[in-house]
Parts: structure tokens; C-alpha cells; sequence
């Protein structure tokens, strides 16, 4: 039992950390008033692009570095289409998802060919902070990179709420008109949000590649993007809200996949499922007065 | 001295058609970088990705054969986006009506085709339908914004399907994850001998121009047009917005949910979790192509046919991987949305304002802006 | 030398010429008012020398240098500041926050020192806040208070206030006159956009009129009168329209009774609204703007269902009802906001049928040579310059309301309500309208006139009815009404009235 629940609770950690990462993302474009959907693209671009970089050069940094990289250029292109030209966020959020899944997996089969199975590559290790001290050590043994999206959390909380650059994002997200007569670039603004917005999503993407299986799938997001459009309205849009979101994911993920392997005979889709349905049942509870950035969905346009 | 300006002035009318084409000429440019990447010649890649699939009566046929699902898709996403509601649930629909299809194909078995075929379709618009109700109901009843609920229960219902498939419609002798195959008297008739194209796509182009019949012709399809682009002008004028958008709301997942009846008893004959490659996602690229015009969509439609088809034909001629169908795709549609706005604006050449001394005045971009 | 110089300012918004070589002038420590009707052209010259429009001619010289403003970050640099008529606050932050928004140096942000910055400039310019509120939490007077801070904050020494009475009740008047005049004692400028002569004659130094985009003088407020003034505002004395005789009595055609009705935000907009209108009678709801008049209008077009009352149509209940039954019992609406009656996409023939869609539809198919027949006789009726195929973005501000009217009244209401009818329209629209109202309440029609525009009401009602903080604060005869006495009903000054509710 004790086995099992501290197998579980470092299974919840590594699993929360790609959609920590995403979330906290989703939550600057949300915040600074655009709908993303081009989250499970970026990911999926982010776990592709780290994979081949850090596998090229050996350094599985470069890796999570070009994969940062690329989603800062994936939050540009939103931006250029959602905020310079005013497209509708869903269809262009949408497209970009199938653009960098498309361009993705054209990369792959340009590189890799059509292997039998995934290529690999020797993933990061995990930190030893308290080595052999029972469970806690376990417990703790998490990759860097998952140290890093649990630091991530205060530092975006520090950053949207006691910088200047924070401020103006939260009010280019509730009021663009009023940001910009305040003298605020709200366009810029919004570049930048979706910049890093785009950053974080690709560094979840990568941990994916370069930590938890040390190989690019196809298969490799299987929707965690769309997880993380589900969390953000869990977390009504508080950062610190999305840890536990996402800590609470990771559990149920974590959970169905120990009763699995235990061999319990549990339709474990329905486990999968719950996250889903939960995020739906509280939308229809919060209902009208789920507290959207007031500027979410709309392009900002002077007359 | 003179300078490069923008400012807003409507495009001519005439223009207009001209934009998708000019969009896929900026596309193809941009897509070339990708085809030079693969070693491959950009002018030899397009002519396999584009002129060679039509010179085959094979693989012209098998054109049409993608293109039916994605008739049907483009029709239902353009169903609702008519109205103003944003499903995007279209893929969860289609995989409803793929499962529904699945059971009543197994036990329809004694009955004559002539019935089946019409119950397998019903069944799967019903099916359909009720995967887009929820998601419906949140929005008129509660103001739940649908494109979240539609997108998280694309995903639900992989999960729905990925339970029968491991669990009990696992194939008993194979153990693959499939269904048991349908009864012949269920499967879609071919049309062609020695080909894949069957019944479906008559009855996509039949939904696409009762898309065009009710859109333009009905008094519903004025309600929705109405809705969709004023809602509150609408709701003023004493049209019943909610009972509107429900309805519409339905119709396209039915619609969705046809398509997926389309490929299981059309092509797999059982239910596989790959059903569908995103076809529900293809349909939004397809109804924004199209301008949400009906006829639009249906070359969109076989447009996006021919790019499948082309991408699996530059793959096997020019060892180009086929993604750059999909690339390709995704690259028209954000250009074509780029380009349906830029059209508001025109580039002129105008004297150079003599400028102030102020160090202040730059940036002066502000007026790219659409209206 | 003057603070803000403008030379010769044209701006065009196709086809309109929304200032015409405009030439403004403001001396430092002056409040200048900037007089004209609505679409005279003030906002849109102020919004030039704020950078939100860019100038097609003419130059801006601040403190005698050219300067060259292209983004209100610019202005503000110069030293300008406007207060909009809309707000632009954002309601989720604190004053505070919103104070230095846009105005912040260096990479972090501390709440507690910005509400102690804040917190001194309030008190250095006499304003009463606090800086930890949350602006959702404030009144409209106190918001506007807050815009007025910000601008100060960011070193404003010229500020622009557009209508700035116009939201506000009396005693706010008052307090936002006392600060206008402590900041020209400071030695700042403000100019003062508004329509109202008894304001701008009370607090500005001198008057800049506007009409139909051009300058038509400047002059001392010693120098002038109200009665001047109007004159060169309105440049004309009459109205085209004449009413005809006393209406008879009437039977009731709509009643309201006990009406309570929520604004979107939540709060009470309508209180205890009782009234009727009779058949063959123009009554007009008279009063200063958001004072519930948006309100009374969605609710008479089913749009806004009211929280407690009744209303009858001719005996018929349509409390709670949707706007297709509010139709069915004879009742036309027009619209305050012309795009909120029509829709921009769609053609002016589908615009025109879609109030009685059922009248126009054979077994759920549309009737399509009835509804272009039906659209060219009304456009020929209307006189209305466009095509039945036409898309309604394409037509011009008095083409859309004729449309509007004209879908209204091939309905053959018996009962009308129009709200701000001729509201931005030019002249030779406007007669057209209120001609329209008239000739519909001779044929015997009820109608419910929701004005703002006091010479309108004069002209075209039999009885006016005044709204006050959502009450109806009396119902009096024109031809016993006086505009000072209706001024200060307007302003809650007149509670007496209250008692004549209703049809007595």
C-alpha cells in the first residue's frame, strides 16, 4: 500500500508537469485576452523540435531550448493572425494546431523516415535531492525540468501580478479600449503574452520527449493540450489555482494508470474521461458567471 | 520623396471569388520551402501533389473517395457556423455516428439493404445529434461557451471508443481492437466497379446542396443566417435565437455524425480508433475555404480531397512524406483568412508627410487594423 | 502663447466631412467649451488632437511646436489628457492599478506603493478616492473622477472632457464643476465638449461652436448669451414638422404597471414605472441620458424581461414575453442603436421581412418574390436610396433608420415605441422621421417617443412624461410644460410631479 502511494505520488508530479507547463501558458494568452487553441500544435511541435535538437547535438537542453524557441515563434504566428489581422481565435488557433502538428510530422518523416519503432534517445535523469531517504527521496526523484514548471508557478503569479508587464496584461485582457487610452501597446502586449504563452507550451511539449519517454510518438499529446483549455477554466484563471488543477489531473491520470498495471478490472477510459466531463459539469455550474477575461475571444481593433 | 502607405478601401466585388486562389499561390510558394527540404523539385512535387491524382481514372477516383467525409464535415461545421455556433465538436460527432453505425451494421444483418442503409444513416445523424446536444442545451440554456465543451468531448468520445474497442467489441479471434464487421446488407452500395467510391458521396453532394436549399431558400435558413450574424438583431426582429441555434446545433452534428456512418460502412466496415484522421477538424478548414457558402464548401471539400490524395502520390513518387497534404491544409487555411481581411485594405504609394521634430512618431503602423 | 494650437484640421470618414478646416485655439488656465449639436464634429476633432484619429489636413502645435500625435501615448506625453464619455477603465482592477496603467517605470509592479502615489496625487488635486477599490465597486461620478485622476497623474496640464454631464446626476455636476475649477486655478486648460448652453455658460471662459464639422465662431462667455449661442449652434429656429390640433381621448393602448426592470449589470434601472398611452397620442419619455430609458425600451420590445409588473398591450399580458409576441399583439419598435434592429450582412429586403417572417414563408420556404416585392415598394414608399438586394452595411445612417421605420410601421403597429429616433441623422432625415411619428399618431396609433433631445419632445408630444433614476418623476400636458420646469424635473430637482403618474 505504502509502495503504491508513493509510486502514485510521484506518478501525479511527472504527470502534471507537461500540463502545469501548458496551462501556465494558456493562462498568459487567456489572460492578456486570446483563446489559444493553438496549444496542442505547439506542444506537439515543442516535443518534436526538442527531441531532434537535443538528440542532434547531444545536449537535451539545446533541446528544451530550441523547443522554447519554436513555441515563441508558434505565439507569434497567433498573434499575427489573432491579433495583427483580427481572425476569429478559434479557426485561427485551430489552424495552427494543424499547421505545426502537419509541419511536425513532415520533419519527422524527413529525418527519421517510417521507423517500426519510435526512435529514442538517453532521456534526462531524474534528481536525486534526498537520494536514499525512503519515500520523500522517491517521492522527490522528479526531473529537472519538473522543478522547474513547479517554480514556474509563483514566478508567473510574481510576474502577472507585481510587474508592470503583468498589469498590462491583465488589462489588455478585461479592457483593451481602456489599456490602450491609458497608453498601453495593447498589440505588443499581446505579442509578448502569446510569446511566452507559446515558450511554455513547447517546454510541457519537450518534457514529454526529452524526460518522461526519451522518444518523439505520434501519439506523444494525445490531447493534454486540450486538457489544459479544460484546467484554465478549473483554475479560473489563477495561477496557483492551476497547480493544484493540474496536480489533481495528474492524480486521476496517475491513478487509473497504477489500477491498471495492478490489473483491476476498472473501464480505465472512465478515469481518462473524468477529467473531461468534470471541467464540462463545472462550466455549467459557473455558468454565466465564470469569470472569462472580459476580452477573451475578441480582437481589439482601433476605429 | 514618397512613401509605401496602407489604408482601408473595399476590394471590387470581382475580387473576391479570387481570393482563395491567390491565397493558394502565396501557399504553394510558401510550401516549396518543404518540398526543397525533401530534395525533391517544388514544379515536379505540385504536379504530382495536384495534376497527377486526376490523370489516373484510379486515383482521380480515389479523390472523390476522400473527399466524401469531408463533403459531409464541411457541411455540418458550415451548418453551424452559419448560425453563429462555433462546434467544433464535429469530430467527436463524426466517431458517434461511426459507433452507432458499428452496432446497428452487426445487427441489421436480416434486413433487405434498401432498409438498412437508410436505418444505418438515420442512426448515425440520430447518434450525432445526441453527442452535440449537451454542448447545445449549455449554451442556450446557461450560456456555456460551446467551443470548449464541443472540443473536450472530441475527446471523450475517443475514450467511449477506445472502451468498446479494448473491451467488449474487441475482435474475438484477431483480439485486434475492432469491431466485428458489419453486415453486407448495411454497407454503403459501391457506385464504381473495382473502386472504393460508394453511396456516401452521392449523399454528400445531396447535404451540400440541401445546405445551399435551406440556407438560402427556407425560412429556417434565414433564422440562422440571421442569428449568425447579428444575434441580437435577430433576437429584436422576435426570431426564437435559442430554438435556432439548437436546431442548427443539431443538424450539424447529425450531419457529422452521417459522415461517420459514411466511413464505417462505406470503407473500414468496422469501427477502428482511427476512423477518423481529423476530419472534424479538416471541416472548419473546409467551411472557412468555402466562406461558409455552400458551394464553396463543396469544391473546399474536393479541393482538401485532392490534397489528401495528391500528398500520398508525391510521397510514393518524390519520397516527399505525405504530410505535406496536411501542411499544405492548415498553411491555406490561416492564408486564406489573412487574405479575406487584407482585401479591406490597398498599398499606395503617397508624398512623404514632412515630419515634425518630435522624436515621438514612430510606430504609426496603428491603422492595419480590421474593421 | 496658446496651449493648444489646431490650424485648418479636415478629417473625412467617407462620404462625411466630420471637420472641415477647423481652426482651435486654447490659452493656458482657460476652461473652453467645445459647443455643437450631436455630430457637429467636437468628438472627432478631439479625438485628433488625442491620437486616436489621424488628421487628413491641418497641423497641431502644442505650446507653439508642431507636434505630430499619433497614439495617445504620444498626447499624453505632450501633456494632453481626455476623459472619454465612455469610461476606459478597466472594472476588474483597483483605482489604484488603474491610476498608473500604461504609466509605470521599470519591470516590477508594487500595489501597496502605487496606491500610496496615488493616494498623494488624489489629495494634491483635491479628489476623493480609494486607491485599493476595485472600480467595478464605483459609481459612474466616482469613475469619472478616477479618469480625470489618471490624467492628472500623467502630468496633464490641457484635459479634455467629452459630454462629461452628460452621465452624471446634479450634485455630481456640481462636484465635477468644483474640480474643473480648482484645476484652472492650478493653472491646467480643459476643454469642455457639450451640447448643454446652461453648463457651458455656468463653468467655461470662452466658446468654440461647431456645426456640421466647420468652426462658426469663438466668443467670450461675457460677450454672449444662451440664446446666441443656440442660435449658432442649431442655425436654425424652427422645426420643418407641425403637429396637428389636440389629440381626443383615446382608448389605452398600453399600460404599464409596477414596472421594475434590471439593467445588464444587475441593478435597478426601472422603479415602479406606471403609465399608459393612448390611441391617437404622442407621448414622450423625457429625460438625461441612462436614466433608465435604455431599459424601458427593450423592455416595450420584449427584449428585457422586467423583474416585477405588468405589461398590457390592449388588455393583452405580454409580462415575460419574447419580442414575436410583442409583435403579434401590434406593436412596432425602433430601435436606439440602428445596427441593434438590423443587420449589417444581410440584404435590406431580408432586413425588412424578418419581423413577420411567418407572413412571408410557404411551408417553411421563403416567399422569395413576395419579400423582393414587398422591399422595393417599401423602399419606394420610404424613399430610400438602395436596392432590395443591397446589403444593409452599405446604407447610410438615415437610409437604415428609414428601413428600421419602415419595417416597423408595414406591420401596422397600434402601438409604437421609437427610442432616439432621429439621433444622428442630418436634418433632412430627421424631418423625415419625426413627420413619420406624426402622420402614425393622426392615423390613430399610440406612440411611446424615448427622447433625450428637448426641442423634439416639444415639438412632438401631446403629454410628456419625465424619467428620473428610473422613476417617472410626472406625466404634464405639453402645452403646460415649460423647458425650465422640465429641466428640473430632468434634473430630480421636482418631485412633486411624481404624484400625476400615470394617466390621470
Amino acid at each position: 500500500m505504502e509502495v503504491l502511494l508513493i509510486g502514485l505520488l510521484a506518478a501525479t508530479l511527472r504527470v502534471a508537469t507537461p500540463l502545469i507547463l501548458g496551462t501556465l501558458g494558456e493562462l498568459f494568452a487567456e489572460r492578456a485576452g486570446i483563446l489559444n487553441l493553438g496549444i496542442e500544435g505547439t506542444m506537439f511541435c515543442g516535443a518534436f523540435v526538442g527531441f531532434v535538437v537535443g538528440g542532434a547535438t547531444g545536449n537535451l537542453w539545446f533541446g528544451v531550448l530550441a523547443a522554447i524557441v519554436s513555441g515563441i515563434f508558434a505565439g507569434l504566428l497567433m498573434g499575427l493572425m489573432s491579433v495583427r489581422l483580427g481572425v476569429s481565435q478559434h479557426v485561427s488557433g485551430l489552424g495552427i494546431t494543424l499547421l505545426l502538428t502537419g509541419l511536425s510530422l513532415f520533419g519527422f518523416r524527413l529525418i527519421y523516415g517510417e521507423p517500426r519503432i519510435p526512435p529514442s534517445i538517453q532521456p534526462f535523469t531524474k534528481l536525486s535531492i534526498l537520494g536514499q531517504v525512503p519515500i520523500l527521496g522517491e517521492i522527490l526523484g522528479q526531473y529537472a525540468l519538473t522543478y522547474i514548471a513547479l517554480a514556474l508557478v509563483p514566478v508567473c503569479w510574481w510576474v502577472l501580478y507585481r510587474t508592470n508587464f503583468g498589469l498590462q496584461i491583465r488589462a489588455v485582457g478585461e479592457n483593451p479600449e481602456a489599456a490602450d487610452a491609458a497608453g498601453v501597446n495593447v498589440f505588443l502586449t499581446r505579442y509578448l503574452a502569446l510569446a511566452i504563452a507559446g515558450g511554455l507550451m513547447a517546454a510541457g511539449g519537450a518534457f514529454l520527449s526529452l524526460a518522461q519517454l526519451g522518444a518523439f510518438t505520434y501519439g506523444i499529446i494525445a490531447g493534454r493540450g486540450w486538457v489544459c483549455i479544460a484546467l484554465i477554466i478549473f483554475a479560473n484563471w489563477q495561477p496557483v489555482r492551476v497547480l493544484w488543477g493540474a496536480l489533481l489531473f495528474g492524480g486521476v491520470f496517475a491513478l487509473q494508470l497504477r489500477l491498471q498495471t495492478l490489473g483491476l478490472k476498472l473501464p480505465y477510459e472512465a478515469f481518462l474521461a473524468l477529467p473531461y466531463l468534470v471541467t464540462i459539469a463545472a462550466l455549467a455550474v459557473a455558468g454565466r458567471n465564470a469569470t472569462y477575461p472580459a476580452a477573451l475571444l475578441k480582437a481589439y481593433k482601433r476605429e | 520623396m514618397t512613401r509605401l502607405k496602407i489604408e482601408r478601401a473595399t476590394a471590387p466585388l470581382w475580387v473576391r471569388p479570387l481570393i482563395p486562389v491567390i491565397a493558394a499561390v502565396i501557399t504553394f510558394t510558401l510550401t516549396a520551402t518543404l518540398v526543397i527540404l525533401a530534395k525533391a523539385n517544388p514544379l515536379e512535387a505540385y504536379y504530382h501533389f495536384l495534376i497527377a491524382p486526376l490523370s489516373s481514372r484510379v486515383s482521380a477516383i480515389e479523390v472523390l473517395v476522400k473527399s466524401t467525409p469531408l463533403l459531409l464535415v464541411g457541411a455540418a461545421v458550415t451548418f453551424a457556423f452559419s448560425a453563429g455556433y462555433w462546434n467544433i465538436g464535429a469530430e467527436g460527432q463524426l466517431y458517434a455516428g461511426a459507433v452507432a453505425a458499428a452496432w446497428l451494421g452487426t445487427i441489421l444483418g436480416n434486413l433487405p439493404a434498401l432498409i438498412a442503409v437508410p436505418v444505418m444513416l438515420l442512426g448515425g445523424f440520430v447518434a450525432g445529434m445526441l453527442w452535440a446536444l449537451t454542448p447545445a442545451l449549455l449554451k442556450i440554456k446557461l450560456a456555456v461557451d460551446e467551443v470548449v465543451t464541443t472540443l473536450l468531448l472530441n475527446t471523450v468520445i475517443l475514450f467511449v471508443v477506445s472502451y468498446l474497442l479494448n473491451g467488449p467489441w474487441r475482435d474475438p479471434v484477431s483480439g485486434w481492437p475492432q469491431s466485428p464487421e458489419i453486415a453486407s446488407s448495411a454497407m454503403l452500395p459501391r457506385l464504381l466497379p473495382q473502386a472504393r467510391l460508394h453511396l456516401g458521396f452521392v449523399i454528400g453532394l445531396l447535404v451540400i446542396v440541401a445546405l445551399w436549399f435551406i440556407l438560402s431558400r427556407t425560412s429556417l435558413g434565414l433564422k440562422m443566417r440571421a442569428t449568425g450574424l447579428g444575434m441580437e438583431a435577430a433576437r429584436f426582429a422576435g426570431v426564437n435565437v435559442n430554438r435556432t441555434i439548437l436546431t442548427a446545433a443539431l443538424i450539424s452534428g447529425g450531419i457529422a455524425g452521417m459522415a461517420g456512418v459514411s466511413e464505417v460502412a462505406g470503407i473500414h466496415f468496422h469501427l477502428i480508433d482511427a476512423i477518423s484522421p481529423g476530419y472534424g477538424y479538416t471541416g472548419i478548414i473546409i467551411a472557412m475555404l468555402g466562406g461558409l457558402n455552400p458551394f464553396g464548401v463543396g469544391l473546399a471539400a474536393l479541393f482538401i480531397g485532392l490534397l489528401s490524395t495528391g500528398g500520398q502520390t508525391v510521397s510514393r513518387a518524390l519520397g516527399v512524406p505525405a504530410y505535406l497534404g496536411d501542411v499544405v491544409q492548415a498553411a491555406l487555411l490561416l492564408v486564406t483568412l489573412g487574405a479575406f481581411i487584407l482585401q479591406n485594405y490597398r498599398l499606395r504609394w503617397v508624398a512623404n508627410e514632412p515630419r515634425s521634430s518630435s522624436p515621438l512618431h514612430a510606430a504609426s503602423g496603428n491603422e492595419l487594423k480590421p474593421d | 502663447m496658446p496651449a493648444i494650437q489646431m490650424l485648418g484640421i479636415t478629417k473625412r470618414f467617407d462620404p462625411v466631412l466630420a471637420n472641415d478646416h477647423v481652426d482651435f485655439s486654447l490659452e493656458p488656465g482657460e476652461i473652453h467649451a467645445l459647443l455643437g449639436e450631436n455630430g457637429a464634429g467636437k468628438t472627432t476633432l478631439m479625438r485628433i488632437l488625442y491620437g486616436l484619429y489621424h488628421a487628413d489636413e491641418g497641423e497641431i502645435l502644442v505650446d507653439g511646436q508642431l507636434a505630430h500625435i499619433t497614439s495617445p501615448k504620444e498626447a499624453i506625453t505632450l501633456g494632453i489628457g481626455m476623459v472619454a464619455q465612455h469610461f476606459t477603465l478597466v472594472p476588474s482592477l483597483s483605482v489604484a492599478e488603474n491610476v498608473v496603467l500604461g504609466y509605470t517605470r521599470g519591470l516590477g509592479f508594487d500595489p501597496l506603493a502605487a496606491q500610496q502615489n496615488v493616494a498623494e496625487a488624489a489629495a494634491r488635486f483635491g479628489i476623493k478616492t480609494d486607491p485599493a477599490a476595485l472600480v467595478r465597486h464605483l459609481s459612474v461620478g466616482e469613475r469619472q473622477r478616477i479618469e480625470i485622476l489618471k490624467a492628472l497623474y500623467r502630468n496633464a496640464r490641457v484635459l479634455i472632457m467629452d459630454e462629461p454631464t452628460s452621465v452624471l446626476v446634479p450634485q455630481e455636476v456640481n462636484v465635477l464643476f468644483e474640480t474643473l475649477e480648482r484645476l484652472r486655478a492650478a493653472g491646467l486648460s480643459v476643454i469642455f465638449i457639450s451640447h448643454k448652453l446652461n453648463e457651458v455658460m455656468a463653468v467655461c471662459d470662452r466658446i468654440t461652436v461647431l456645426r456640421q464639422g466647420r468652426v462658426v465662431g469663438t466668443v467670450d462667455k461675457t460677450e454672449t448669451s444662451q440664446a446666441e449661442l443656440a442660435c449658432m449652434m442649431v442655425g436654425r429656429e424652427t422645426f420643418g414638422v407641425v403637429r396637428h390640433g389636440e389629440h381626443p381621448q383615446g382608448q389605452v393602448r398600453l399600460r404599464l404597471d409596477h414596472l421594475n426592470a434590471l439593467d445588464n449589470k444587475g441593478l435597478p434601472a426601472l422603479k415602479q414605472v406606471s403609465l399608459e398611452v393612448q390611441a391617437g397620442e404622442i407621448l414622450c419619455i423625457a429625460g438625461v441620458s441612462g436614466n433608465g430609458q435604455a431599459e424601458l425600451a427593450r423592455v416595450l420590445a420584449g427584449t428585457l424581461k422586467p423583474a416585477e409588473g405588468r405589461i398590457l398591450v390592449e388588455d393583452q399580458d405580454l409580462t415575460g414575453s419574447d419580442p414575436s409576441r410583442f409583435l403579434a399583439a401590434g406593436v412596432g419598435r425602433i430601435p436606439e442603436e440602428r445596427h441593434e434592429g438590423t443587420i449589417g450582412e444581410l440584404s435590406v429586403a431580408e432586413n425588412m421581412v424578418l419581423e413577420r417572417l411567418d407572413d412571408f414563408t410557404r411551408n417553411g420556404l421563403l416567399d422569395r418574390n413576395l419579400i423582393r416585392r414587398h422591399g422595393e415598394q417599401l423602399i419606394a414608399e420610404y424613399q430610400i436610396k438602395a436596392q432590395p438586394t443591397d446589403r444593409m452595411r452599405t446604407l447610410s445612417g438615415g437610409n437604415i433608420q428609414k428601413v428600421v421605420l419602415a419595417r416597423a410601421l408595414s406591420g401596422k403597429p397600434r402601438f409604437l415605441v421609437a427610442s432616439q429616433p432621429t439621433r444622428g441623422l442630418d436634418v433632412g432625415a430627421t424631418e423625415y422621421v419625426r413627420s413619420k411619428l406624426l402622420e402614425q399618431r393622426d392615423q390613430g396609433v399610440a406612440v411611446l417617443l424615448i427622447s433625450e433631445d428637448l426641442d423634439e419632445v416639444l415639438a412632438l408630444a401631446d403629454r410628456i412624461a419625465v424619467i428620473y433614476e428610473g422613476r417617472i418623476v410626472g406625466v404634464i400636458p405639453t402645452q403646460e410644460a415649460s423647458l425650465e420646469q422640465l429641466g428640473l424635473m430632468m434634473s430630480g430637482a421636482c418631485p412633486q410631479g411624481a404624484a400625476r403618474g400615470g394617466n390621470s
